[in-house]
This record gives structure tokens, sequence and C-alpha cells, in this order.
């Protein structure tokens, strides 16, 4: 039995230590928003948040998550209108919208380290989110606009 | 079968022999342990003296094994880490940061386990994976024996550390891990036991740098 916090919830799953952190959220929890993208680390469509970081749950072994903190995409914001969301919904930024749970955790992550990104600072941040539609431009352009709601809002 | 011999005498002998057998193992090397040397090492290397010759000559396999893929990779000349047996850029660009353990959503351990993750070109892991800081960036790629020796031992560019910490450096884990490559890499060109010997006798032999011409 693994327990971990996920999105404010205490719970225990019984699985074995050794599965994805992904499977466990998804085929376990019914939290399907975090997707299944490559299964190797490199698209970043299952970026979840663990103890405030990026990680990639396709490889990150639920034992790593025990008794630490987990967000998806579900737990970001109660009513999914945190500051990213916010921005991602005015700017319209997905076209099919498959990687977008995890460009949104990644973006969250950059703008709680560093609330007034520059350009540069967020081609850096979402190097490893990758979106075959090429939502880049409105990607970073959200961003922008998340960082200013984060400004108005304090 | 002794007929004269005591019942069980041989197995009293020997369970007395083995106990003081395991006294003396555990014995020597509890105190090799406290040097990270094994009794051989020590024996080996205890009576070493300060010879150019045979200091650079062990320097050239330390060096062999600095500029393997599975060490260089980790020491790159930008602040990109190099990525396979072809040290090619990493894929994604990921970034040194101040503490090089990279930056916002592209730290090193948001992908990087604590283990290896099985398959091929899955990421290798290790829980202290990361590239030395941006204060000390201890670069391997490009440089010559002549320039890297000399960077090892020079303590405004290898985070302060004495002769004796370089020595005890060699049992780092992050520096062990390249002995344990993800599926599909090489192995540095000798085993870490022969590595570390080279390191060792490097150190203690004076940590002579070679001529540019060697």
């Amino acid at each position: 039995m693994i327990s971990l916090n996920v999105n404010e919830k205490d719970l225990q799953v019984d699985v074995d230590p050794e599965t994805p952190l992904l499977w466990v959220l998804r085929e376990h929890l019914d939290l399907p928003g975090t997707k299944y993208g490559c299964g190797v680390a490199q698209c970043g469509a299952c970026v979840v948040h663990l103890e405030g970081e990026a990680v990639r749950s396709c490889v990150t072994k639920v034992k790593r998550a025990e008794n630490k903190k987990v967000v998806t995409i579900e737990g970001l914001a109660e009513n999914n209108d945190h500051p990213v969301q916010q921005a991602w919904t005015e700017v319209d930024v997905p076209q099919c919208g498959y990687c977008h749970s995890g460009q949104i955790m990644s973006a969250a992550v950059l703008l709680k380290e560093n609330p007034n990104p520059t350009d540069e600072d967020i081609d850096l941040a979402m190097a490893g989110n990758i979106c075959r539609c090429g939502t880049y431009s409105r990607i970073r352009k959200a961003i922008h606009v998340a960082a200013e709601i984060n400004k108005s809002s304090t | 079968m002794n007929p004269f011999k005591p019942k069980n005498q041989g197995k009293i002998l020997s369970t007395v022999g083995g106990v003081f057998l395991i006294l003396l193992v555990v014995g020597i090397s509890v105190g090799m342990s406290e040097k990270n040397f094994s009794t051989e090492d020590y024996i080996e290397l205890s009576s070493l003296k300060k010879d150019s010759v045979v200091s650079k000559e062990a320097f050239k396999k330390v060096y062999s094994v600095l500029m393997h893929p599975r060490c260089m990779n980790c020491h790159p000349s930008g602040d990109i880490p190099l990525q396979g047996d072809d040290s090619h850029l990493h894929g994604m660009s990921p970034q040194r940061g101040e503490d090089g353990k990279g930056v916002y959503a592209m730290k090193c351990a948001n992908c990087h386990q604590n283990e290896n993750t099985p398959g091929k070109h899955a990421p290798p892991g290790n829980p202290e994976w990361h590239l030395p800081p941006a204060d000390m960036k201890m670069i391997f790629q490009g440089r010559t024996a002549n320039e890297l020796a000399k960077q090892l031992i020079d303590k405004s560019k290898n985070g302060n550390k004495s002769i004796k910490d370089l020595i005890a450096h060699a049992e780092d884990t992050l520096v062990k891990a390249g002995w344990h490559p993800a599926e599909g890499l090489s192995l540095p060109p000798m085993s870490h036991k022969e590595f570390k010997e080279a390191w060792v006798t490097w150190l203690k032999a004076g940590a002579y740098a070679p001529d540019n011409s060697e």
C-alpha cells in the first residue's frame, strides 16, 4: 500500500511501488487529465507537480511519490481558474489539446519561480514540452498573459 | 577420519579460526573504509612517493575515462549537457542553472529518476543527477590532458577540494554512476576499480600534468 497526497487528498493505493505514477493517476485514481505521450520522458504530456516540481509521471515510479504531494491538472486550481488556465482560454492556445495539461503544468512551475519571464525564460522552461500542432507562439503569448493576470490579482 | 581426534574438535577449531578471520577482516575493512581504500589499495598505494613519470602515466588512464561520454557528457563546455555515445547536445536543451540541477520546469530530476529507467533512450538515473554548478563548471569537453590535470587540482576551479578530498571523490555516487549506464550506452574504458587505482596513483605520486606533447 502506497500513501500519497493527490490534489490535497490523502490517499492510499494498492499497487506495485514500481508502477509509473501516470498509471496510478489515470487507472487507479480516475484522473485522466494527465496524458500518456512517449513513455520515456521526452515529450512532456505527462507532467504533474511532485512537491512543486514538474516531473514526468510516465517515468516517475509511484514509490518516489510516497508520502509526498502530487498535483495534477485537475487539482491545479479549484475552479480550473489558475492564471495559466485563464490565459490559455483567453489566448485560445490549444489545437488538438492533447499536450496541454503537460504544457500548463510546466508553465505553472515557471511562473511560480519567475513571475515575470522573458521570451528566453519561457523557451528554456518549455523546451521539454512538445506540441505537434505547433502552438508554440500561442503558448509563449499565453504565459505572458498569465504573468499579467498574476500581477493584477496581487 | 582420525580416531584419536576428539569429537567436534575440527568443528570447534574451524569455528574459532573463522571468528578470528571475520574479526580480522572486519577490523581491516573498518580501518580502510574510513580512508575509502580497500585493503589491496592501501597496501599498494601507501608506499607511493612523488614520481612524475608514474603520476603522468596514471593520468593518461584517468584522462581516457574522464573524456569518455559517461563522464564528459555532464562536464560540457557550454551550459547544456551532452547525450549519448556521440556526445551530442542533450535533446530539449536543458540548462545547467545556478546549482547545476536545471531550471524551472526543466530540472534534471524531473526526468532522471533515482535509478536508470528501463528501455533504450530512456533517462539514466541517480539520486544526485546534476551538472557541476555555474560557479564551478569543471569543464572536461575540449580540455587537453595537461589542461584537465591542472584544472582538477586547482582549488579555485575544483570546488576547493584538497588532494584528500579528490581521492575520496572517486567514490562519489555520481562518479560511480558512470559504470551503471542506461540501456544501450557504453561503459568507460576500464573498471571503476582500475580507474580509482589510476586516480589515486596520479594524485599520490604528485598530481603531475602530462606535457601537451605527451
